[in-house]
């Protein structure tokens, strides 16, 4: 290499370190808040989780891993041994289960929807868009309990039903495992059609016409060549789903009746009535984990399929 | 003004590639018969394609030929299935495949974007087709290594089709579509987006390729150089009418229409009025009180006031000007390398560009500014419906 081109290249090399320099310090602000806000809790909840509970909330600074012993064991009151209780695994795992249904649910409702909006023409597009958005500009609170109004046992469904003379007693919906799947969907649908819509719409149509060209049926072309070319909107779309439908709290706690807990409501009673802070801090670390693990596994077979820019 | 549809016409000899060769009565591949195609409806309504009738023969190499817009590529979208017809009936070898989806027609297109999956390989791009068709692992294994052979892709058969060049993706595209062997094969402008001196040599590939797979091959384009190069036969398209079909020798010595001679290569035209007529030959007053004899097309009947046509390459230019056919002023000389092109002005007012090949031994020197003569060749000068 001359000296000149060296040269040349060592200024680029400068030129180069500055510039991402100063992109670091545009995510700055951002990174304060999240290192403040979002680690800090994080590892006050760790050391939390390993401390004993206070008899009336707080913790008492003396180490103990009773938080994560009481998460599948009762301590028996007589003579101190440990009894497998599954209470809270159950609950986990019943969360998990609402959390998959409604990813699947709202995968199977979304696409149809994402795919008829991409395929509007552009000018449409943005108002089918902001059709979506729409619930988003009231409160879920409210908005979840307008559900409650329509599902009770008084309730619009109900009333229109009866008065109808289809059902002489009210069905009940209200405080059931369908009401907070229902709510769950709801909730949590636009988060699934956002991405997928935003997938479909780059989405080249001609790829369409050449599957079609080349002896491939709707169902051929919808599988071989549109759904993968839409995995990285329905990945998205999935996490965006999965994660919080998994820790949801207050569509439970509403529609459910605090009968049919999920892990948001279970974690909630230990820093209420439940008064252990470090058995809440350890449920939610252990929540934490299993969606990293099933995170990880989710990403290493999807993205293996994604295989263009 | 719609020319009759070509199979009622009988077999006749013509000139293909400019060699003459004695007519295949051959079956047709493609026959489209009294297609229109409407876009919208009530006023803003459109008519893409107005009774189009055309029949293209087996092994030919076809080029639908017009400016954008004149509904070529409509007509090619209905024959790949991509649209439907309005009204008519498109037969391939007979039958007619106008209401079939695409995936039912044993036509493959080579779209002008490529359109290949972004998410397969060049390989998985060109076993596609027969993998649709529920062929064998080991049938397709074998072909998509003959069509990677064909097309000369060997070596890149594993690569993604963002990691090869233009001119790559374009052989694979013509791999894809020809790898289940379609009776008929759909070219949509595929050459546009290549480079000038790539384009050349994909047209000599795509010639070979039409050659060596015995398929008929319609190809759509706007450049009228690559049609006459390429094509055995070729339809002169306009506002969604097909205005004259025929060998690359007879759309470019014999336009029927006036668009037709305008659209394809350089033409002078020179306003005059029909003196006397006989036997396909007219006698037509110029502007400048000259009088030519001009041939004209067969069913047309020209009287009164004409338009001649005059080619620039059958003219030449003479330094008497008593003795051209018609005679004017040397406006300018064009220096092209290959032909250097005069253009006068003629005395009755009209400009007329001639060419002339350039050779070794050279010319006489006209210089700007100098009066000059033009002689027509032979059936030189034409007369056309406007």
């Amino acid at each position: 290499m001359s000296i000149t081109l060296s040269k040349a290249a060592m200024f680029e090399a400068q030129a180069e370190k500055a510039t991402s320099w100063r992109n670091r310090l545009l995510a700055l602000p951002a990174l304060v808040i999240i290192g403040i806000f979002g680690v800090l809790p994080l590892l006050i909840i760790f050391v939390y989780s390993f401390l004993q509970a206070a008899p009336y909330g707080g913790v008492q600074w003396k180490f103990s891993t009773d938080a994560y012993l009481n998460f599948l064991f009762q301590r028996d009151i007589f003579d101190d041994t440990l009894q497998f209780t599954p209470d809270f695994l159950i609950i986990y795992l019943r969360s998990f289960l609402y959390a998959v249904v409604t990813t699947v649910i709202c995968l199977l409702l979304g696409f149809p929807t994402a795919y008829f909006m991409a395929t509007r023409p552009p000018a449409q597009r943005n108002w089918w868009v902001l059709l979506i958005t729409i619930p988003f500009w009231s409160n879920l609170l409210v908005r979840t309990l307008a559900i409650m109004f329509i599902i009770r046992d008084e309730g619009l469904i109900n009333n229109a039903l009866m008065g109808l003379g289809l059902i002489e007693k009210p069905i009940t919906m209200l405080y059931t495992n369908f009401a907070i799947q229902l709510g769950l969907l709801y909730s949590f649908l636009p988060f699934m059609i956002l991405p997928l819509y935003s997938s479909l719409e780059k989405l080249d149509f001609r790829l369409v016409e050449a599957a079609n060209d080349l002896y491939a049926t709707r169902r051929q072309v919808l599988w071989r060549v549109i759904i993968p070319l839409s995995l990285p909107g329905i990945i998205a779309g999935c996490l965006l789903v999965f994660i919080p439908a998994l820790g949801a709290y207050v569509t439970p706690l509403i529609l459910g009746g605090g009968i049919h807990l999920m892990i948001g409501d279970l974690i909630a009673q230990q820093f209420g009535s439940g008064r252990n802070w470090p058995l809440g801090c350890a449920q939610a670390l252990i929540l934490m984990a299993a969606v990293l693990v099933a995170l990880y596994f989710y990403v290493r077979n999807t993205s293996g399929k994604i295989q263009h820019g | 003004m719609t020319i009759k549809p070509e199979q009622n016409l009988p077999p006749r000899a013509g000139f293909l590639n400019g060699v003459i060769v004695p007519e295949q009565p051959g079956k047709n591949a493609i026959e489209v018969r009294g297609v229109r195609k409407v876009f919208g409806t009530g006023e803003a309504q459109v008519a893409a394609l107005d009774t189009v009738s055309v029949a293209i023969r087996e092994n030919e190499f076809f080029t639908l030929l017009g400016p954008s817009g004149c509904g070529k590529t409509t007509l090619l979208r209905l024959i790949a299935g991509f649209d439907f017809p309005s009204e008519g009936e498109i037969l391939l070898y007979g039958e007619d495949i106008a209401p079939l989806p695409p995936f039912k027609r044993p036509v493959n297109t080579v779209f002008q974007s490529y359109a290949l999956f972004p998410h397969m390989t060049v390989a998985q791009n060109i076993g596609f087709g027969l993998e649709m068709l529920g062929k064998p692992k080991a049938e397709i294994q074998a072909r998509v290594a003959q069509m990677l052979k064909l097309v000369k892709m060997e070596a890149l058969a594993g690569r993604r089709t963002s990691q090869i060049s233009g001119g790559q993706q374009q052989r694979v595209a013509l791999a894809r579509a020809l790898a289940p062997q379609p009776k008929v094969l759909l070219l949509d402008e595929p050459l546009s987006a290549l480079d000038y001196k790539l384009r050349k040599e994909m047209q000599i590939e795509l010639k070979r390729l039409q050659h060596e797979t015995g398929i008929t091959f319609i190809f759509v384009t706007h450049d009228q150089e690559e049609a006459l190069t390429m094509s055995d036969r070729i339809a002169v398209m306009s506002s969604g009418k097909i205005l004259q079909v025929g060998a690359p020798r007879d759309i470019y010595d014999r336009p029927a229409e006036r668009f037709v001679a305008d659209f394809i290569g350089e033409t002078n035209f020179l306003k005059g009025t029909v003196v006397s007529k006989k036997s396909g030959v007219a006698t037509v007053k110029l502007a400048s009180d000259a009088t030519v004899a001009a041939g004209f097309p067969e069913g047309f009947d020209p009287s009164g006031a004409v338009t001649v046509v005059v080619r620039p390459e059958h003219a030449d230019l003479i330094v008497d000007a008593a003795k051209g056919t018609v005679a004017g002023i040397l406006a300018n000389v064009v220096y092209f390398g290959t032909d250097t092109h005069y253009h006068v002005k003629l005395d009755g007012g009209d400009n007329f560009i001639v060419r002339h090949q350039n050779s070794r031994s050279g010319a006489v020197a006209f210089a700007p500014g100098a009066k000059v003569g033009i002689v027509f060749e032979d059936d030189g000068a034409r007369i056309l419906r406007d």
